[in-house]
């Protein structure tokens, strides 16, 4: 038992999140909000270099993995920095493709391993009725009951309360494949889309705390730092709190994903609403602790505040979660 | 990164466990804050401690199996999921033990700690006094040189089964000049039935009888019962301060252990279109389970060579919020019954998720107000600055 984060693994989290730092991620946030998407292909290609998305790819398909934990280290990381795009629906393609094994595994999965293929993946069984970002991706995967279909358009974009994602229903398109594999093989890439947007929220919330301490630190009234008042201390020590004990439950999640345990799907849904609310906790305390500049676009705060309610419904509301983690 | 047991670990556990289903009692024993509980409790004690189930992390020599922190939580994990009594040793064993380990002398050590572990003596903390609960340091009872020890004087209070209890383990201000109030204390232990003592009960909350105040007149403590350098009290018990709020008193087991009743309960008694009641139902669980891989990291950092130090009060205000909620919810899903207590007929679990709910409204009271570790977390773990206090 050794319940902790190796050497490589924290040495990846520290190297992703330099590269993000020095790739000014908030830039290509709100360029994608713009609807150009350049810069943040751009930071898929480095993050896909980093390996970020061969870790969702076996290695027969030219990838490194399933390697669920190391996605779950590296989508904390892209939640901190609030990397835009379908970043959780392409490895959750990846995922389901490889359960399909077939030839669209082999047309798609070395392409989304080396970076190329940015995927979006609709699974209205997992809550949704809309891909993430369609109309960015190269491929968009809607599945159906036991139906996949590779879309043939993105459909009408509709705008999201985080203007860094863009919601549509994909339309038309060829059947890709249809049977109880294809189910199954659902069912399995909405585990990991939802482990890895609870390891997004882990990151967004983080990212949120350690802004608002630096803020509060910096800013007085009363002629004090605010950060010295005792009710926004203990603000922020609940904030803390939250985040803490939501990491165990992601890293036990991605650990028995990994084995294929069992309890996956409870343990899974644990880490989701937890990450989830607690990020969202975390946004609602950046926001009050800013006051009004904290309300204004201008700041980069904003990128992480508007993010954090999306993310927390997204892949597995918490009241679907909890009811998964009691049907065991 | 792994949460796998090796073989041995495992057979720790089924030692453990196959110990419990032979020696746990059948019916609860009554409640250790009583007179008869207390002593019931006690016999139980020596019970665990006769076949070295009581100190299991202890060294060998002191009644200990010198068990990792990993085979403690195991343990813990066990016992109260065989629904095993409450500790009526725990304060010696989780707050004196420890500091006695860190600052005591082998001479301390070897005439305090197995009749500790047998439950032979029991021991009361003897830390709060009227005038000082958060602010511990503007404590005023005295200790004061006399030949060969110290007269302790002054008023100790809220101490918890001291009214029963043998000996008790306190600070003192041996020093009144000193500059600042956490300097100038001496931490000492001293009996209950020594001349001087007089130990008034305080009826709790709950009804319970098992709270004590001290009074404190002239009472002879030899050199020999000082833990630590005389003056250094304060850095002394700030080290048993983390003790009692990180791990050891409230280890994951007995959480796990109490989301698990309360799952039972929700599939019994809810009504299922009930989905609030669901969802906090949920909650409980997963905080429950997040306390225990919590600690599974800390173990494994402390394993690599890590330290627990104000992380402790993380762990303080999750469980005591976690404790409430669990029988919040428990008495919620019982309604009408949840009020039976304290073994009523009727009562699911005897009473237990009424009393225990009670009991549960003291932790964020005790082992340091949440409103004290909150500040605490905010100033040494995200470096806020110190306020006023
Ligand atoms: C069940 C139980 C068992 C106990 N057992 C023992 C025992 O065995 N031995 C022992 O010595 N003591 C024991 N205690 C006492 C316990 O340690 C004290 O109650 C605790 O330290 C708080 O002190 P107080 O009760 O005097 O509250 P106070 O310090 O008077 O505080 C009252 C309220 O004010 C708040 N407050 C105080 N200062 C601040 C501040 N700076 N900022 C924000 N809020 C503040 C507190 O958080 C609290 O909510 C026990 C208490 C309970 C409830």
């Amino acid at each position: 038992m050794r319940f902790l984060l190796d050497d490589e693994q924290r040495e990846f989290a520290r190297s992703l999140d330099s590269m993000l730092t020095a790739a000014d991620t908030p830039t290509a946030v709100r360029a994608w909000a713009a609807g150009d998407t350049a810069p943040g292909r751009a930071l898929w290609s480095r993050l896909a270099e980093a390996g970020v998305f061969a870790l969702a790819v076996p290695e027969r398909h030219d990838g490194l993995g399933p390697l669920p934990v190391e996605l779950a280290v590296a989508f904390t990381e892209l939640g901190r920095h609030a990397v835009p795009g379908p970043v959780v629906e392409t490895v959750s393609a990846a995922a389901f493709l490889d359960r399909l094994d077939d030839a669209a595994a082999a047309a798609w999965l070395p392409q989304i391993a080396s970076g190329k293929a940015v995927v979006s993946l609709c699974l209205p069984a997992a809550g949704s009725p809309y891909a993430l970002d369609p109309d960015a991706a190269d491929a968009v995967l809607v599945v159906e009951g036991d139906t996949v279909r590779l879309a043939e358009t993105a459909g009408p974009v509709q705008p999201s309360a985080d203007p860094a994602r863009r919601l549509a229903r994909p339309l038309g398109g060829t059947v890709l494949a249809q049977g109880p594999a294809v189910a199954a093989a659902a069912a399995h890439a909405a585990e990991v889309a939802a482990l890895a947007t609870a390891a997004q929220s882990l990151g967004l919330g983080r990212a949120l705390l350690d802004r608002t301490v630096e803020y509060v630190k910096q800013r007085t009234q009363f002629g004090v730092a605010i950060g010295s008042f005792q009710a926004v201390k203990h603000r922020l020590a609940d904030t803390l709190i939250a985040l803490e004990f939501a990491q165990p439950l992601l890293h036990s999640a991605a650990l028995a994903l990994a084995e294929g345990a069992d309890h996956r799907s409870a343990e899974v849904a644990a880490a989701k609403v937890t990450a989830g609310e607690a990020a969202y906790a975390a946004a609602r305390t950046a926001l009050q602790l800013h006051g009004a500049v904290g309300y204004t676009e201008e700041l980069d705060l904003a990128l992480w505040i508007r993010k954090a309610r999306p993310l927390r419904d997204a892949w597995g509301t918490p009241a679907a979660c909890r009811a998964r983690v009691l049907a065991s | 990164m792994d949460l796998d047991f090796t073989a041995a670990e495992d057979a720790f556990r089924a030692e453990a466990r196959a110990w419990l289903t032979a020696h746990v009692p059948h019916t609860p024993l009554p409640s250790l804050e009583t007179e008869e509980g207390f002593a019931a409790h006690r016999e139980w004690e020596g019970t665990l401690s006769a076949d070295r189930w009581s100190v299991v992390s202890w060294p060998e020599e002191y009644g200990g199996r010198g068990a990792s922190l990993l085979r403690w939580l195991i343990f813990e994990e066990e016992y109260f999921a065989a629904g095993a009594p409450g500790r009526v040793s725990q304060n010696g064993i989780n707050l004196l033990a420890p500091t006695l380990f860190e600052h005591g002398t082998d001479e301390q050590r070897a005439r305090v700690l197995p009749s500790m572990a047998s439950g032979e003596v029991i021991w009361a903390q003897a830390w709060s006094e009227p005038e000082s609960g958060s602010d511990l340091a503007s404590l005023r009872s005295t200790a004061v040189r006399t030949d060969g020890g110290w007269l302790l004087r002054g008023q100790k209070t809220w101490s918890s089964r001291a009214a029963f209890a043998d000996r008790a383990f306190g600070l003192f201000r041996s020093d009144p000049d000193a500059a600042k109030p956490h300097q100038g204390l001496t931490y000492l232990m001293f009996p209950l039935d020594a001349d001087g003592v007089t130990v008034r009960p305080i009826g709790r909350l709950d009804g319970k009888p098992a709270f004590a105040e001290l009074f404190l007149d002239d009472v002879f403590v030899p050199d020999e019962d000082v833990i630590g350098a005389p003056g250094q009290g304060w850095r002394v018990a700030m080290s048993t301060a983390g003790n009692e709020r990180g791990l050891t008193l409230r280890s994951p087991g007995r959480f796990t252990a109490a989301a698990e009743r309360l799952t039972g309960l929700w599939r019994e008694t809810a009504d299922p279109s009930d989905t609030a009641l669901r969802d906090r139902v949920a909650d409980a669980v997963v905080k429950a389970r997040a306390y225990r891989l919590f600690a599974y990291a800390g173990v494994s950092r402390i394993a690599a060579g890590g330290s627990i130090g104000a992380e402790s009060s993380l762990n303080k205000v999750f469980w005591s919020e976690l404790d409430i909620a669990l029988h919040e919810t428990a008495l919620d899903l019982l309604g009408p019954l949840g009020e039976l207590s304290d073994g009523a007929a009727d009562a699911p679990a005897h009473g237990g998720w009424a009393e225990g709910h009670t009991f549960s409204l003291a932790g964020p009271i005790y082992a340091g107000t949440n409103e004290i570790q909150r500040d605490i977390i905010a100033e040494r773990l995200l470096g806020l600055p110190k306020g006023r206090r």
